[in-house]
């Protein structure tokens, strides 16, 4: 029998234990994608435009957490409840100002106005002075845990991300299933025109979708702040999760989780056994790839126009 | 009022509509012609900027504005224009040579990007081309024998057989060859059928599929002749900057040109002048603005991006036709003095039209 020593790569043990770190890494990392494409998703199956500026909500819920926890010293579970709702109050003051005016205008026009939505809010984040152009840290309690199960290493803020993702998931899923609002929804993307005939407050329901998708993207934001950095830059980490919500099929949302979990562990494993600067496009092939073959996703319902 | 009595099919389709065209965009060009021995040499260097954003912003709004397909990946077209033009010049090709190569090949990535366009539509086309886009722009920083890679790529001054012309305003007069040229290149296009069914295909597809017209192949013309624009933007960009690294292709300079054909005009052909002379101009009115607003703002680091969003946001909101629909509804003003309504050009009420409809 060969003998390895501790943390050689050519044992198997060893090789084996590092896929599964990398693919529970990735999955971590893609439960954020997942949740930011869900935003996209949300928000496309609503109005049928999409949001550029998901990746900005994802920063400033980032910093909101922040500005509560360090700022107002709130405590912990207030500071995050507050700062998702804030931004919550946030996503539904943009879709009544800026949105609704342009409902129903070509698609590319509302991806401009989202683009520029996301420069001002980027800019204005920057400007902030002494905040704005720094790193920082978010104080959570769970910083720095590491577990061991079994040889595996795992760090607590993994597991914290992969657990909220899945408790937001079910909560979305009970409420599209069974509340009045949450079928409301559904009706009004499935067909608008026939939602606001049967009474169904069309606009008032895009206002709160646009809600619930910044509300979203604050708790990717937040459950992201403690792995990386609460940095303005975090919102560029919102272009990879387009991959992920068209992988899925842009108009599902187990898709976009599904999705996002996909282009997380890719990315992950191309980082390693693919050469330096694979990571970085290894989404974007995937999504290519993915547009090439079967452009409505793996979920994606078949999009056909009769005149 | 004028009145245009349009008497032969050749009046209908020719390219200046009247004598008052004729003479001031003769008086235009004369000025621009003149422009080397009237403006410092800053303010050339920026023209001939001026001139180049406009050639790829012409490219853009062929592929935007006339056919309706959304490219956020357009700066890729560009880098490759400028990195073949650099690599080929740097070894000893002449200009035209290098130039036509340079169109060539961006043509072809055109053509690779708009083939899978003819599955896709909308937003789908919009995130392959931002996808393709990132996968350029990591080439260009990995292809180190050819791109330099990160460290850059010094690029010589342009050799047309044997005559160099390293100078501003020889440049100058270059850029504004090729720029003529391009310009009246597209409105050739835009009115000889291929132009109508780009137009066609923007209004309704399935429209233009019923009059017989050939989506996927003049999609894919689409995409290569704004590629083509994009590429010889790039070759001259390469020109003018003497440097090239890839984060100069980025999705930042995408969005950039995505600002300049909306702020111009999407489906004008004025609007990508318009846009580019507003994109080369903003950072300038950005820096003397600064100095009149207070420390803390007009020093931040985020202020040219707050400046660009509410530009882009209120031009979307507020003058979706651009700076050239707000010179159309000035112009229209006048001539219709007084009878001009505020409706004219208002924008209709529309009821999203869904695409999932089965």
């Amino acid at each position: 029998m060969l003998d390895y020593a501790p943390g050689d790569k050519d044992d198997p043990r060893e090789s084996n234990l590092q896929f599964l770190q990398l693919v529970i890494s990735g999955i971590a990392q893609g439960c954020i994608y997942g949740l930011i494409a869900l935003g996209f998703v949300l928000i496309y199956k609503a109005t049928e435009t999409v949001s550029f500026v998901q990746g900005d909500l994802m920063m400033l819920g980032a910093f909101g957490g922040l500005a509560a926890m360090t700022m107002l010293n709130f405590p912990f579970w207030l500071a995050i409840l507050s700062a998702i709702a804030a931004m919550g109050g946030f996503g539904l003051v943009v879709a009544r100002l800026v949105i609704r005016p342009i409902l129903g205008q070509p698609q590319f026009t509302i991806v401009m106005l989202t683009i520029g939505i996301g420069y001002i809010v980027r800019g204005l984040i920057t400007m902030v002075p002494g905040i704005g152009t720094e790193t920082h840290t978010l104080p959570v309690p769970y910083k720095d845990v590491v577990l061991t199960v079994g040889g595996l290493l795992l760090s607590v803020e993994q597991v914290v991300v992969i657990g909220s993702t899945a408790l937001l998931c079910a909560i979305l899923y009970t409420v599209f299933r069974y509340s009045t609002v949450g079928i409301a929804m559904q009706a009004s993307s499935q067909n608008q025109l026939a939602a606001y005939y049967m009474g169904i407050p069309v606009k008032r329901l895009n206002g709160l979708v646009w809600a619930l998708a910044a509300a979203v993207a604050a708790v990717a934001g937040l459950l992201l702040a403690p792995i990386t950095f609460v940095h303005v830059n975090m919102a560029f980490i919102g272009l990879k999760a387009f991959p992920a919500a068209v992988v899925g099929g842009f108009g599902s949302l187990p898709g976009a989780i599904v999705g996002g979990l996909i282009i997380g562990v890719v990315e992950s494993l191309s980082g390693f056994y693919l050469p330096t600067g694979f990571k970085d496009v290894a989404p974007y092939i995937v999504v290519l790839a993915m547009l090439w073959f079967k452009p409505n996703g793996l979920f994606g319902e078949k999009l056909r126009k009769k005149v | 009022m004028r009145f245009l009595f349009k008497t032969s099919y050749a009046d209908d389709v020719a390219l200046a509509k009247h004598g008052g065209q004729k003479f001031w965009y003769g008086a235009l060009m004369a000025a621009l012609v003149l422009a080397p021995w009237a403006l410092p040499e800053y303010w050339l260097a920026q023209l001939s900027f001026v001139l180049i954003y406009s050639i790829v912003g012409l490219g853009l709004m062929l592929l935007a504005g006339f056919t309706g397909q959304v490219s956020i990946g357009h700066a890729a077209f560009l880098g490759v224009g400028a990195y073949t033009q650099a690599y080929l010049t740097n070894h000893g090709w002449p200009f035209p040579l290098a130039l036509a190569a340079a169109m060539a090949l961006s043509a072809g990535t055109g053509v690779v990007v708009g083939v899978p366009a003819l599955r896709v539509k909308g937003i789908y086309l919009g995130i392959a081309t931002l996808a393709f886009g990132f996968i350029v722009e990591e080439v260009f920083a990995r292809w180190e024998s050819v791109t330099g890679g990160n460290a850059g790529l010094h690029v010589k001054a342009p050799d047309v057989f044997g005559w160099k012309l390293d100078d501003d305003a020889s440049f100058y007069y270059l850029c504004l060859v090729l720029c003529v040229l391009v310009t009246l290149g597209v409105l050739n296009l835009l009115r000889s059928p291929t132009g109508r069914a780009f137009v066609a295909i923007r209004d309704s597809e399935i429209s233009a599929q019923s009059m017989g017209i050939n989506l996927a192949y003049y999609k894919g013309l689409s995409f290569a002749i704004s590629a083509a624009l994009a590429g010889v933007a790039g070759a001259l960009y390469a020109h003018k900057l003497r440097f090239l690294s890839p984060d100069q292709f980025s999705l930042v300079q995408s969005v950039d040109l995505l600002l300049l054909v909306v702020v111009g005009g999407l489906g004008f052909v004025h609007g990508a002048f318009l846009g580019a002379i507003f994109l080369i101009t903003m950072p300038q009115l950005i820096a003397i603005g600064k100095d009149w607003l207070p420390e803390s703002i007009g020093q931040a680091a985020g202020l040219q991006a707050v400046v660009y969003g509410i530009v882009l946001v209120a031009f979307v909101l507020f003058e979706p036709m651009g700076l050239y629909g707000r010179w159309l509804k000035v112009r229209t003003w006048f001539q219709l003095f007084p009878f001009y309504r505020k409706g004219m050009f208002k924008r209709q009420k529309a009821f999203a039209k869904s695409d999932r409809l089965k």
